[in-house]
């Protein structure tokens, strides 16, 4: 008797963690008329983590806001990359979900392989590569606005040191890391990046850890590649400035988040769900820039004097209208080797396969 | 150099705070012969109860104080499930990490105000700010230990009694006793039972404080998973300061020290992959272990205590 109350009390315990309220149903409203087309988001984390899911969240209630009761949402968090994935993918589609979307890379191959046994339902996949009849990819060219908040954050520094924690050393997180410096260099060529690895995406302590040590190396501008505000707060015990990354980070630091590129997935959302209401959706490999929306830099803090804000403005302007891009020719590696010749452009698939530094980046990179 | 070396002291012990109380704490309940691997769980929890106390009240005692208690009473599942009930240690410690890891994120995600969705990351509180004592504060290199936060300064106090109690004193004779060999402490008359209740829960309250120094003082706010498995760290900083309070810290300093090291590391332009240098409190965590264990077959004085993760009952035999 004792033993079977203990393993029960032991499986009651275990389970609390599943009844934790792990899914939670959005759905809008539905009265009357046609059925509503349901869609389902797929996060990696929970929408409170004020960085990476927290905008795809922001997307999906724009995208409810904007289309009403035509739609009906759901999502689910926290949900690991991998088997677990394809179950909760294949339960939707199952459920008679009309489009799900997925976003964190390695959600990649189970999409994929339930996006076979479903042909009827639409799918997208955030920043994979890999497409089918009814699954598309989806991203946004941070490296844009990284390069804009390069320019505020060089125009901030006094010490002409910034530094940078950064999560892995892959292409995505270097282009955004030479994408920033080239912003810096521009208005202060004598500034340095200094980059600092944590090889995590999530870890409050060590990403504080991090900042501190950048401080404590004569930065005082700290700008960041993770998923939590902490840089942000260790620059401001310090008396420094930051720039925030994923979401508008200045929103729960404060003013001394000077800005943040930022994802704003709303309008994306809503262009490829209604396209897929009116039957026009079609297979694509979406990378948008800043002019469409996707990527844009937040509302800069009142420290930003308005010089550097013009020329923001500028800079962005030539981006948008497609007269210049951040990673153009003449650039040099940190080695001073040419990497794309002046008057050349670097290619979309340079851009994703991209291992090297820029001039003005200090940090361990095997390149 | 010596501000370097100032800042990565000060880094260093502020960073090893929350690892000293969870670790002198889990040699305490380990100690009475029980093993408990809810601290990740136990460490969540108490830092949501602490930052969401914070941020209502306003008070940081009050803040402790409940932190402490959630510690407690996770202790005291803990102590139900594994004496009276006699469960496997082990699975009762996971399920206790495995409910406390979920319900902290659950309650992160209600506890905040209603303009942030009831969500509390991204809200700051009061917090324990660093206190300079005076005139020991600006001397060099060793400024940096007395330019702490409270509960810091208090870890410096508890550090000392921990031993004191440990090895000087009746209970602490006690309390070893019980952890070796349960049914001679019984039949020396103590009671093996409440001693084993009493330290698990003892052990659970330093472990609520060590949680709610990561929340309140450490990285001040709310974030799901704030610990990053620093609960786990702390069950093999146990095994290498040997169930000796006084050599917690010696662990806690190996394991923060290293980080603000290979931080600085990177920061001042090493050639070393960042890989390794994130690798190494972790490696050298292990090696340590490693030797420790293999110094300790050597040298049969000290080891885990005997009765470790037995249950006990009287007619056993």
């Amino acid at each position: 008797m004792k033993k079977a109350l203990t393993v029960l009390l032991v499986f009651m315990l275990a389970f609390s963690l599943f009844a934790g309220g792990q899914q939670e149903g959005a759905a809008e409203g539905t009265d009357g008329g046609d059925e509503p087309f349901k869609v389902a988001f797929v996060y990696i984390g929970i929408p409170g983590d004020l960085g990476w899911t927290y905008e795809h969240d922001r997307g999906r209630k724009y995208m409810v806001e904007q289309l009403g009761d035509a739609v009906e949402t759901t999502y689910i968090e926290n949900v690991p990359e991998g088997p677990d994935a394809a179950r909760i993918m294949r339960q939707y589609a199952q459920q008679g979900y009309d489009m799900i979307f997925a976003t964190s890379f390695g959600y990649m191959d189970p999409m994929l392989e339930v996006a076979q046994e479903f042909p009827d339902v639409y799918f997208e996949h955030c920043s994979g590569y890999k497409t089918a009849d009814n699954m598309s990819t989806y991203f946004g060219r941070m490296y844009q606005p990284r390069y804009l908040a390069g320019l505020v954050a060089g125009n901030a520094t006094e010490s002409n040191v910034i530094g940078y924690v950064a999560a892995f050393p892959i292409p995505e997180v270097i282009r955004g890391i030479n994408g920033f410096t080239l912003g810096v260099q521009e208005v202060n060529p004598d500034a340095t990046v200094k980059v600092v690895w944590t090889n995590t995406w999530y870890d409050p302590v060590k990403e504080r850890e991090a900042a501190v040590a950048l401080l404590d190396s004569g930065a005082d501008v700290i700008a960041q590649h993770q998923d939590t505000t902490e840089p942000q707060k260790a620059a401001e015990e310090r008396g420094k400035v930051s720039i925030g990354y994923d979401s508008d980070m200045g929103q729960f630091v404060g003013d001394t988040v000077l800005t943040s590129p930022i994802w704003n997935f709303g309008p994306y959302y809503t262009r490829v769900v209604r396209e897929a209401m009116n039957g026009e959706w079609e297979t694509h490999q979406f990378w948008g820039g800043i002019d469409t929306d996707i990527v844009k830099l937040a509302e800069m803090s009142p420290l930003v004097p308005q010089p550097v804000r013009d020329l923001v403005d500028a800079e962005r302007e030539k981006i948008v209208s497609g007269e210049w891009d951040v990673f153009w020719g003449p650039l040099k590696n940190r080695k001073g080797e040419v990497v794309v010749a002046k008057g050349e452009k670097m290619t979309d698939q340079e851009m994703l396969n991209m291992n090297f530094f820029v001039e003005g980046v200090e940090g361990t990179l095997d390149d | 150099m010596i501000p370097l070396i100032t800042s990565i002291i000060a880094i260093t012990l502020s960073a090893g705070t929350s690892l000293v109380y969870a670790t002198i704490g889990e040699i305490y309940t380990e100690r009475s012969g029980i093993l408990n691997l809810g601290i990740e769980g136990m460490m969540l929890m108490s830092a949501v109860t602490a930052f969401a106390t914070a941020f209502h009240t306003g008070s940081l005692l009050l803040a402790v104080l409940l932190a402490m208690l959630v510690g407690m009473l996770l202790a005291l599942i803990h102590a139900f499930l594994s004496i009276t009930m006699r469960a496997n240690q082990v699975v009762s410690g996971l399920s206790i990490t495995l409910f406390g890891t979920g319900l902290a994120s659950f309650l992160g995600q209600r506890l905040g105000p209603e303009s942030n969705g009831f969500n509390l990351s991204g809200m700051s509180a009061v917090k324990f700010n660093r206190l300079q004592i005076e005139g020991l504060g600006d001397i060099p290199l060793l400024g940096a230990v007395f330019n702490q936060d409270p509960l810091t300064y208090l870890v410096y106090l508890l550090i000392p009694v921990a031993w004191y109690f440990m090895y000087k004193t009746k209970f602490g004779l006690n309390l070893r006793s019980v952890g070796e060999n349960p049914q001679t402490s019984d039949a020396m008359g103590l009671n093996v039972t409440k001693i084993r209740y009493l330290y698990t829960i003892f052990g659970g309250m330093l472990v609520g404080i060590g949680g709610a120094h990561l929340s309140l003082a450490y990285t001040p706010g709310w974030t799901e998973n704030i610990t990053g498995g620093r609960g786990w760290i702390v069950i093999a900083l146990v095994i290498f300061s040997m169930w000796n309070p006084s050599r917690a810290i010696l662990g806690a300093i190996l394991f923060g020290g290293i980080n603000a090291v290979q931080f600085r590391l990177q920061a001042s332009g090493t050639d070393i992959p960042s890989a390794y240098l994130n690798m190494a409190p972790y490696v050298a965590t292990i090696l340590v272990l490693v030797l420790v264990t293999v110094w300790e077959s050597h040298n049969r004085k000290v080891g885990p205590p005997a009765a470790l993760g037995t249950s006990y009952m009287r007619e056993d035999k």
